[in-house]
């Protein structure tokens, strides 16, 4: 079944007929995925790549039987596309745009609360099941179908990752970008939890990032509720200790927020952790076999 | 984006929190004619930078004469502050801010974040204020009050009431610190804050509650809505060079390393910091070029890193997704047409027309260093340096 998104999904795009967006999805068309049409308020009717064109969210559910979301609108109208889709219940809403104010965020995740629906990002490049659909803007020739699951927060360290696995003949599942923001859709946990529970996953590569907590807070999820394989690395370890003004960052994120502290606690916990970003492939080929 | 004491202040001010009477003044005779202004006997010469500590650092005083207040002033202002937050070259202090004394009775710590693990915005109290609130949240983590609040609502009175408590306020106190609060969140709210802080939070002669220092700091993405924040930005406070970069849309980061590095996407900037670390090496910088880099985005990106003077090899790692590797080899190209580059480059492209870009770097006669995959990229950087020392 792979993650979030397969060959049955419906996928439309938000911002459609813009440049970005027309760009990928074609792109994502060529690579096997189902693309259904798209919404650009004011264009309603037209046709755009062969696909129709609505004016809200709502009218391309009703018509096309769209399940999943690619938004690409810009950052500051960002918040009200994502809480479109919800409206108009779209399963599966991906965003891409980088920018987006973080309060507005926090209102999404409010909006978003009681309703059943995965937000992946934003500040990512999106999420792909090789060959079959790919929502976002990662090059797809890198990835390949296989077994094993990643979840990252950086994008181009998700293309480092599975081009290391590429070549030594791993392949990816699903590869889903939760995005690099502090308030973001999706956490580490609800993906590990969708990867122990999908039959197409064997094992999964995680791949953090200093700041905050939810990498250790996914760690400990696995230990107590993971049959599967983690493979983990966190960027940062030369990066200097953030430059912050007044105490309540440090006081909010309590333990030592650093990316080697968060590493030996995840070990701990029972992650293969990677120091090392170049062998990261190489890792997951000896854990994994 | 951070901005000084005294423009929170001023902003709190308007949103109905308790602040002491004072003004900012950027010179000597400026700070007298504000003491006199302002009255009194006693006053608070404070100098003005964007970082914590300057208590212990010595950059608040208190006058206890009009005289007190023009030679105090007279020893901040030119002089560079260094605190536990500025690092050992310190800060230079531009302008000070003058204000009465009070007689404090009770500090308390106030502050509002945005919390990852909550993902809302979360207040945080303790009974235990002035400078010491990191320590306490080491020491005594349950001394230290958090509550979020949810968006739907705002921050609501029966919260405020339930911090008051907690924190030992009694009386009239709560339903003051209550409107305090409400007025913190309100500022927090519309203008896009990432935080708040005011350290201490003071309970002075009379009883009555005061905001004694205020912090803030704001959402950058959120900038173009908020122009009256924009214009509060001080650019004196920060790195001339990172200031630079991020008129190119590029972000920079300046270390204390050799090793340049100009990468895309911030995640794979930090890994190629690691793998050089990981290999013995230290960076120089942390550099994202971002997405969609042009060749004149990798132009400014190597004036920039070229700018270090510790700088002894370059290393350029680009893995491009909706980046072009032909794109970067060009700019690549031209940046050693354009710039006196005397400094070995080791590259390492992937992705997206990565098939295009190899070719143009071969055949420029410019003698970059090829590298494969990241280690080989960090093992080459190693190997390079070695050579040259």
């Amino acid at each position: 079944m792979s993650v979030f998104v397969h060959k049955h999904s419906r996928v439309i795009i938000q911002g459609f007929t813009g440049q970005h967006a027309t760009f990928h999805a074609e792109e994502a068309m060529q690579n096997g995925t189902t693309v259904v049409g798209g919404v650009t308020p004011g264009k309603g009717g037209q046709v755009h790549l062969g696909l129709p064109v609505f004016d809200t969210v709502h009218q391309a559910v009703d018509a096309t039987g769209a399940d999943v979301s690619g938004i690409f609108v810009p950052p500051p109208f960002a918040a009200d596309a994502i809480m479109e889709a919800l409206e108009a219940g779209i399963g599966v809403v991906v965003v891409i745009a980088d920018g987006i104010p973080v309060q507005d965020m926090v209102r999404v995740k409010r909006y978003a609360a009681d309703r059943n629906a995965v937000i992946i990002g934003p500040n990512t490049p999106g999420i792909i099941t090789p060959d079959a659909c790919k929502v976002g803007i990662m090059p797809s020739h890198i990835y390949t179908p296989g077994r094993i699951g990643v979840v990252s927060r950086s994008g181009t360290l998700n293309y480092e990752a599975v081009q290391q696995m590429s070549e030594l003949g791993m392949g990816q599942s699903t590869s889903v970008g939760i995005g690099g923001d502090p308030v973001n859709g999706t956490d580490f946990v609800t993906v590990l939890r969708a990867f122990e529970e999908d039959p197409e996953t064997d094992a999964v590569i995680m791949i953090g990032e200093i700041g905050g907590q939810q990498e250790v807070e996914a760690a400990r999820w696995a230990k107590a509720n993971m049959q599967k394989p983690v493979v983990g690395f966190i960027a940062g370890v030369s990066a200097p200790p953030g430059r912050r003004m007044g105490h309540a960052g440090a006081i909010i994120s309590g333990a030592e927020d650093t990316a080697n502290a968060k590493m030996d606690l995840m070990e701990e916990l029972g992650v293969n952790v990677v120091r090392n970003p170049a062998l990261i492939g190489e890792t997951a080929n000896r854990v994994f076999s | 984006m951070n901005i000084h004491e005294y423009q929170a202040k001023e902003l709190l001010k308007q949103y109905g929190v308790p602040v002491p009477d004072g003004r900012v003044a950027h010179n000597v005779d400026h700070a007298v004619a504000v003491a006199e202004d302002l009255g009194g006997e006693r006053w608070i010469v404070k100098a003005q930078i964007h970082a914590g500590g300057r208590g212990k650092g010595g950059g608040v005083k208190l006058a206890e004469s009009i005289e007190d207040v023009r030679s105090l002033t007279d020893q901040m202002i030119g002089s560079h502050l260094v605190t536990l937050q500025t690092g050992s070259e310190g800060r230079l202090v531009q302008r000070v801010l003058i204000e009465q004394a009070c007689d404090i009775q009770q500090e308390f710590y106030l502050g509002m974040v945005i919390d990852r693990a909550t993902q809302r915005i979360t207040v945080i109290a303790s009974a235990s204020g002035g400078m010491n609130i990191e320590e306490v949240a080491k020491t005594n983590p349950e001394k230290v009050i958090r509550e979020a609040v949810d968006p739907a609502v705002g921050l609501m009175s029966f919260q405020c009431r339930k911090i008051a408590a907690k924190i030992g306020l009694t009386g009239k106190q709560i339903a003051a610190a209550a409107k305090l609060m409400q007025a913190l969140y309100r500022a927090f709210r519309d203008k896009d804050a990432l935080l708040v802080e005011i350290n201490p939070l003071a309970i002075v002669n009379g009883g009555s509650l005061l905001a004694v220092d205020a912090k803030m700091s704001f959402d950058g993405n959120a900038l173009y809505r908020r122009p009256q924040i924009t214009e509060l930005r001080d650019f004196d406070e920060e790195d001339p060079k990172e200031v630079e970069a991020t008129g190119h849309g590029l972000n920079y980061i300046a270390l204390d390393g050799n090793v340049g590095c100009i990468v895309n996407g911030a995640g794979l900037a930090m890994a190629t910091m690691d793998a050089i670390s990981f290999h013995g090496g230290k960076p120089a910088n942390f550099l994202d070029v971002g997405g969609g880099a042009s060749p004149e985005k990798v132009g400014n990106a190597f004036r920039i890193v070229l700018q270090d003077p510790n700088v002894k090899i370059i290393l350029v790692n680009i893995f491009a997704g909706i980046n072009r590797c032909d794109w970067i080899a060009e700019g690549l190209v031209q940046a050693m047409r354009d710039l006196e580059i005397n400094v070995p480059i080791v590259v390492r492209l992937a992705g997206t027309n990565v098939e295009l870009g190899t070719p143009i770097l071969a055949e420029s006669g410019f003698p970059f260093i090829m590298a494969d995959n990241l280690d080989d990229a960090a093992t080459k950087v190693m190997a390079t340096l070695e050579q040259q020392s």
